[in-house]
């Protein structure tokens, strides 16, 4: 896969800017959180973009205080992923079940979209980083050559970075999901009793699972605030939220290339829908996550893998299925 | 007592008002085989799901080879040794049969060539080799009932704790299954909940029987098939 990725992401700038093709880095690792967390462990968690979001921040309000960029995406990644831990450990070792897991999960990401938008005011103050309410922390240090704070990454730079990030975060996942602890992570998703009566503790399993995938979210949030060179309380909003979901079902669940796919696909639909005012770009993603939903609920990266394999190699339908899972 | 491997002593739980299970003192010995029987609603579910650690008993303590277990998880008491199998077939549907076998062999291998030696073991045991690449989901109920008891062997445990086993099993498989039992047996001591009588009378040695919560009779399977309490108040219907 990564074989396929380089040559991807060095074609790519020939035919749509850097610019946008880095926020869409961005996105599909994003999406690449989720698609591990619910797609492989089966957690159903409705509040990724809360540690994207507090890795954007983690991120700015590091960077302000410290001066210099290195550190400051450490450690806004080792904060959120440190947050996830307790937040996980309470919802695992609670035994909650998935409805509440999906609740509790939002509703932690809207409580921090209305905490950080109250923070205006010299009450919210973090060092040298003002939290600044509804117009979030702008003019923070962004991405430089670690240990060169002058030497700035940016535009071209900036994607290029963002790329690696991804294509190396996949590869990472990749063996994640290869090792014991991926295998194992599916068991539980596939049956969480059954695993505990193999003798497998489900409950550390998932928080270290759930950690992982928020690290993932922060680093992508951290990357965002560089494109973005602001961070606002709308990286926790419920639209957020919910495009997560939205591209990890569009691109299929369970597989790795679905989530990306997904995000890259969808972010770029919704900024070429930007530039025009005809139609209303939340209307056309509803639309699409329906059409999806009801024509291919598998999502559109398992729906053509099955295409692939039954047009080209015609193999028994049992045999394809299994290649369909070794694949994903 | 070297050889006793399951102690419970004035094990109860109530839910709510209701006592499902009324100070039960009971004993396993290494390799024994015992039934427990009983109607419905006579507390064996309940003593079945305290030793498995899925419920927590209100009172009462439960002991297996010495260590005090009760209120343990069930991932704690499953990896000193104890095979379990609940009621409701429980395996997992989405993956193979191989990977299913797998994950309880990895959990006893760290290495994944010792894993996978194991799960190829345990499937020729089985003799599940044609369909090792199946999804559980495709299966048919008997041969699910048989991986999940491919599940339990694979970790070599001393205690076999199994909730139904013969549930909705064609005579075919009855017999298969009995077999397996009977060999897991051989190294292991095992408790079975059992409706069937007919497939507790093909397995037993010794029985319990439960009635109300509490323990109304323990001995072997001809004197309690014939004990006029017992016919009463479960067998009457049946035999």
């Amino acid at each position: 896969m990564t074989a396929v990725a380089v040559p991807v992401t060095l074609v790519l700038p020939q035919v749509i800017d850097s610019y946008t093709l880095t926020v869409l880095a961005i996105y599909a690792m994003l999406a690449l959180s989720l698609g591990l967390v619910w797609g492989y462990g089966g957690i159903l968690c409705f509040g990724q973009a809360a540690f994207f979001g507090l890795g954007a921040y983690g991120y700015a309000i590091g960077a302000l205080n410290v001066g210099e960029s290195t550190i400051a995406l450490i450690a806004a990644v080792a904060a959120t992923a440190a947050i996830a831990a307790v937040l996980g450990a309470m919802m695992f070792y609670g035994r909650l079940g998935d409805v509440y897991l999906a609740i509790i999960t939002l509703v932690v990401t809207l409580i921090l979209y209305r905490f950080m938008s109250s923070t205006a005011g010299d009450a919210y103050v973090l060092g040298k980083a003002r939290l600044g309410g509804f117009n979030g922390i702008p003019g923070f240090p962004t991405l430089h050559v670690p240990g060169n704070p002058s030497a700035y990454i940016w535009g071209d730079a900036l994607y290029y970075v963002c790329a690696a990030s991804l294509v190396l975060v996949l590869a990472l996942v990749t063996l994640l999901l290869r090792s014991g602890f991926g295998r194992v992570a599916v068991g539980i998703r596939e049956n969480e009793t059954r695993m505990g009566l193999l003798g497998y503790d489900v409950r550390a399993r998932k928080t270290l699972l759930f950690t992982i995938g928020a690290a993932v979210a922060a680093l992508a949030g951290a990357l965002y605030a560089n494109w973005g060179e602001i961070v606002t309380p709308r990286l926790f909003g419920l639209t957020q939220s919910a495009e997560i979901i939205i591209w990890c079902i569009v691109g299929g669940f369970g597989t790795r290339l679905g989530p990306i796919l997904g995000a890259a696909s969808m972010g770029y639909l919704k900024f070429l829908l930007g530039q025009q005012s005809l139609v209303d770009n939340t209307l056309v993603m509803g639309l699409i996550l329906i059409l999806v939903v009801l024509f291919l609920p598998r999502g559109l990266v398992p729906a053509l893998e099955g295409l692939w394999i039954a047009a080209w190699q015609r193999m028994p339908a049992r045999q394809m299925q299994r290649r369909r899972r070794n694949l994903a | 007592m070297p050889d006793v491997v399951l102690e419970t002593s004035g094990l109860s739980r109530h839910f709510g008002g209701v006592v499902a299970l009324d100070n039960v003192d009971f004993l396993l010995r290494a390799r024994e085989l015992r039934c427990l029987i009983g109607p419905n609603g006579a507390g064996k579910s309940t003593f079945f799901n305290c030793l498995t650690g899925l419920i927590r008993p209100s009172e009462g303590h439960i002991f297996m080879r010495g260590d005090e277990t009760t209120g343990w998880p069930v991932h704690r008491i499953a990896s000193l040794g104890v095979g379990i199998k609940t009621q409701v077939p429980s395996v997992m549907d989405g993956l193979t049969v191989h990977e299913n076998i797998w994950l309880a062999a990895s959990r006893h291998h760290r290495h994944s060539d010792d894993a996978e030696r194991r799960t190829d073991e345990i499937i020729a045991r089985l003799s599940l080799g044609p369909m090792s690449h199946q999804f559980l989901a495709h299966l048919a109920h008997g041969e699910r009932q048989l991986v999940e008891l491919g599940l339990v062997m694979t970790g070599d445990p001393w205690l076999v704790l199994l909730d139904e086993p013969a549930a909705g099993m064609s005579p075919e498989d009855m017999v298969r299954i009995g077999e397996i039992l009977r060999e897991i047996n051989e190294t292991a001591a095992m408790i079975i909940v059992e409706h069937d009588m007919k497939f507790v009378r093909s397995i037993a040695s010794r029985i319990t029987v439960f009635h109300q919560g509490r323990v109304l009779l323990e001995d072997e399977m001809e004197r309690v098939m014939s004990d006029p309490t017992v016919r009463d108040i479960y067998l009457g219907r049946t035999a």
